[in-house]
């Protein structure tokens, strides 16, 4: 096992790269600290820096050490155990933060705090979107890649240190664009805050992402590549666009933290939704189902139930998709041809949707009484139910005469959380339990019994969650254009916002639910890897599939 | 160009291209030769290790 | 076992071309037209760039994340138009980097504010808005008042707007400072300032403290001005060329 390639022995050109790029990044990070007189923009200064300069002692260190160099004939498994902690962590903190802000719209006097500028709900609330969409689902996506590529390619992570790199990069990003939003330097582009400087490094981050990604595709052993492979690259390279575009802005200065959008105006709200809608198209949906088409078959021990619908679904679900995104603005200032082309499209992405849910489910298909015995696949299966659920509730919500009731309103809320909680959150921690015993190599959880717990109590406050959103989203609505029999309006604003405090109260509980779930996994989780492990040094070799150890 | 000739390209185009690029990933994904490499694409995550 | 065809290995090439081909159509058909053409944004008289107060002002809006409780865009509904106001137009945020048009009414739509309140009520508001209006849920923001603004970069945030593409001329960026200066306090000579930018441009203490130019000050300044430029009692909504 000891033996390593002929790659390994000579020179160790990744460590090489990447400390000239470390050092080189704390130069510049020096001289945006010494050039800035925006105090903010010194602090994040100071942060890349420290990042920067604790990354290379790490490296050279390594560097030094031949003894501390992986084992090149062996999968890269332990970045993806590194992005499984990460994923639990980041999760727990944006549930955490999620039932904060829930907590203020229901009891404002008890959690605001005058003197704390950083606690309030317009910091708060893309502090809880970017920490569950980019730092607990985009660790899960990064982590589950890497699992999944070396596998179905039978080959190791490409370029050695740089997948260390990507995890390391990706947790930089989300400490900065963090940290940002709760000093007061955001974009405000929904789902895009993080300001210029942060933007440009993660996408550094995402081009590392896209070529350790796509170098192991190259080194695969196998000539076909596995369909759950076509939706990560999909979502690599379309997010990757996306970030760019949407992103594009000029700063203030060189040394200042804030920037102004390159659009204005109508433009600017075209790219901006072109960008949020396909954020939940290709972040949310696309690699999540490729996590559905590798942990699915695999925790079913059956293969997909139709390879080919697989494919029509992958290039069907991108078409669509990207088509989709105004009908955010529906009824605005949007030209009226635009708006109806997305209403058009996102009626459309019904089909591939449910498509994708069917494929999923049928998979099962004799073996339904797994249903009933193994809870991790029932999570998914229920996570492919809210799914089917949240992606017939959209298109319907994408027709104008449904959105001019359900826009701007708690049914948006109540809708996104349909696909966060019960799609996004329910497939991942399907595959967190299904990847933490056979990454550290257990014989199986430290507790079923407990996954059951989790299973129930999430459920059960995810659909308190949506029921409420329902409820007070659609009574708004409707209490925003009631009239009286003289011809007025009904109501002033703020008797529809007393009307949803009990709406908000259930709400929180709901939230309160779903994080005690979550916690609950944590605990599940941490104590299986303190579990002892099933078999010694169990077969995690390239290329030897032959000699695999049975799970 | 005007509003009204911008929309029609727009939404014809576009829904020419989706059928298309529709029929083009149908035919990939069901031409009769390909069966067998799908058929056995499809078990690759059951063969491998842990 | 499975020969790689050379560096760029081609059936993974092919899969990132085509898929990047499928998603960079459907955006650039859907998203360009609105570049080039011209019925795109209504032209309207009255539109202007912000000064630099509002912009500075819009800089904290912006900053505290406003726009996630509350939009800029009154759709052309019955009830909407009444509750708020004419419905917005393109041309009414054409100057905006970035948009704020919002996705959400946790509070009520701001597009049309400006006017809509006194100075005070606005201050009383923000910094206790339950004292106010009992029923609110927003955040307390009374540190705004506490805040000396700080515009050392005014100049530097004017420039940027234009590189942007916001026609600010060089006289704007030059006066930029004094500009901000002379907005805020209701006895200074203005006429630079209302020469820049309108004659409408309202000069006074917008926080009731005369002392120090705070970020409150900024902040009420944008907000008394929203959705204020646009004179729609000379507003043809149906005319040919403001229909799309």
């Amino acid at each position: 096992m000891s033996v390593t390639t002929s790659a390994e022995r000579g020179t160790p050109l990744d460590a090489v790269i990447l400390a000239v790029g470390l050092g080189l990044g704390a130069f510049l990070s020096l001289l945006m600290a010494a050039g800035t007189a925006d105090p903010l923009f010194r602090i994040h200064a100071y942060v890349f820096l420290a990042a920067f300069t604790l990354g290379l002692g790490v490296v050279v260190v390594r560097l030094t050490d031949p003894a501390r160099r992986e084992d090149g004939s062996r999968y890269m498994d332990g970045v993806v155990r590194a992005g499984v902690v990460a994923s639990m962590f980041w999760g727990l903190a944006g549930f955490a933060v999620g039932c904060l802000i829930a907590a203020q719209l229901a009891f404002p006097n008890l959690f605001y705090f005058p003197d704390l500028p950083w606690t309030n709900f317009g910091r708060m609330r893309p502090l809880h979107t970017s920490a569950v969409i980019f730092a607990f689902g985009g660790n899960v996506l990064i982590a589950s890649s890497f699992y999944v590529v070396q596998r179905t390619c039978k080959a190791r992570l490409f370029g050695g240190l740089l997948p260390w790199f990507v995890f390391w990069g990706y947790q930089l990003f989300i400490v900065l664009a963090a940290t940002g939003y709760l000093m007061g330097v955001t974009q405000s582009r929904e789902y895009a805050e993080p300001e210029w400087y942060v933007d440009i490094w993660l996408t550094i981050v995402w081009v590392a992402y896209l070529l350790a990604f796509l170098g192991t595709i190259w080194k695969r052993q196998e000539k076909h590549i596995y369909v759950a492979n076509w939706f990560y690259l999909g979502f690599i390279v379309t997010i990757a666009l996306l970030h760019v575009v949407n992103n594009l802005a000029i700063p203030v200065s060189a040394f200042a933290s804030h920037s102004y959008s390159l659009f204005a105006g109508v433009q600017d709200a075209l790219t901006q939704w072109w960008y949020g809608h396909n954020a939940v198209g290709f972040l949310l949906t696309v690699p999540f189902l490729a996590m559905m088409y590798y942990f699915v078959p695999k925790r079913a021990e059956r293969p997909v139930y139709s390879y080919r619908l697989s494919i029509v679904h992958f290039w069907s679900l991108i078409f669509i998709y990207i088509w989709a995104g105004p009908h955010h603005l529906h009824y605005t200032a949007l030209p009226q041809w635009a708006q109806t082309l997305g209403m058009t499209f996102s009626i459309m992405l019904w089909m591939p949707s449910w498509g994708g849910m069917i494929n999923g489910l049928m998979t099962l298909s004799g073996a339904w009484d797994k249903l009933r015995t193994d809870p991790v696949i029932r999570m998914m299966v229920v996570a492919l139910a809210f799914y089917g659920m949240a992606t017939f509730e959209g298109p319907l919500m994408s027709v104008r005469a449904v959105n001019a009731l359900s826009h701007y309103t708690d049914w948006t809320i109540g809708h996104v959380h349909a696909g966060a909680l019960g799609w996004v959150g329910f497939i991942s921690f399907g595959a967190l339990y299904c990847l933490v015993p056979w990454l550290w190599n257990k014989p199986g959880l430290y507790s079923i019994k407990l996954v059951e717990w989790h299973f129930w109590i999430a459920t059960t406050g995810t659909l308190l969650y949506i029921c409420s959103m329902w409820v007070s989203g659609i009574m708004e609505g409707l209490m925003w254009r009631e009239y009286t029999s003289e011809g007025f309006l009904a109501y002033s604003f703020v008797e529809t916002v007393s009307a949803k405090h009990v709406s908000n109260v259930i709400r929180l509980l709901g939230g309160l639910m779903f994080l005690g779930g979550a916690g609950v996994m944590a605990f599940n989780l941490w104590k299986t890897i303190r579990m002892p492990s099933a078999a010694p040094e169990a077969a995690r070799l390239v290329a030897q599939p032959a000699l695999a150890a049975a799970e | 160009m005007d509003y009204a000739t911008v929309a029609k390209a727009v939404q014809q185009g576009g829904t020419l291209y989706f059928i298309v690029i529709f029929l083009a990933g149908c035919a990939y994904a069901f031409w009769p030769k390909k069966k067998a490499e799908f058929d056995a694409a499809a078990r690759l995550p059951l063969e491998e290790d842990a | 076992m499975w020969k790689k065809h050379g560096k760029l290995e081609r059936h993974s090439m092919l899969l990132l071309v085509s898929t990047l081909v499928v998603v960079s159509i459907g955006g650039l058909v859907e998203i360009a037209p609105l570049f080039w053409l011209e019925s795109t944004v209504e032209k309207v008289e009255g539109v202007r760039p912000y000064t630099p107060l509002e912009l500075a002002g819009r800089d904290i809006y912006v900053r505290e994340g406003c726009y996630v409780c509350h939009s800029q865009m009154i759709r052309p509904l019955r009830d909407e138009v009444e509750r708020y106001g004419h419905y917005s137009l393109a041309a009414e945020s054409m100057y905006d980097h970035p948009f704020q048009w919002g996705s959400k009414r946790t509070g009520p739509d701001l597009a049309r504010v400006g006017g809509k309140y006194s100075d005070g009520w606005h201050v009383d508001h923000l910094k206790d808005p339950r004292a106010v209006v009992p029923e609110s849920v927003m955040p307390p923001y009374g540190f705004l008042a506490d805040k000396e603004l700080d515009y050392r970069d005014i100049a530097d945030k004017l420039k940027a707007q234009q590189a942007v593409g916001v026609p600010y001329s060089a006289a704007d960026v030059t006066n930029a400072k004094a500009d901000l200066e002379a907005q805020a306090d209701e006895f200074s000579d203005a006429s630079g300032l209302k020469a820049r930018y309108g004659q409408k441009i309202t000069v006074r203490d917008f926080d009731g403290d005369p002392a120090r130019v705070t970020e409150m000050d900024a902040l009420v300044a944008y907000l008394q001005m929203l959705g204020t430029l646009v004179d729609f009692s000379t507003y043809q909504a149906e005319a040919p060329e403001n229909r799309r």
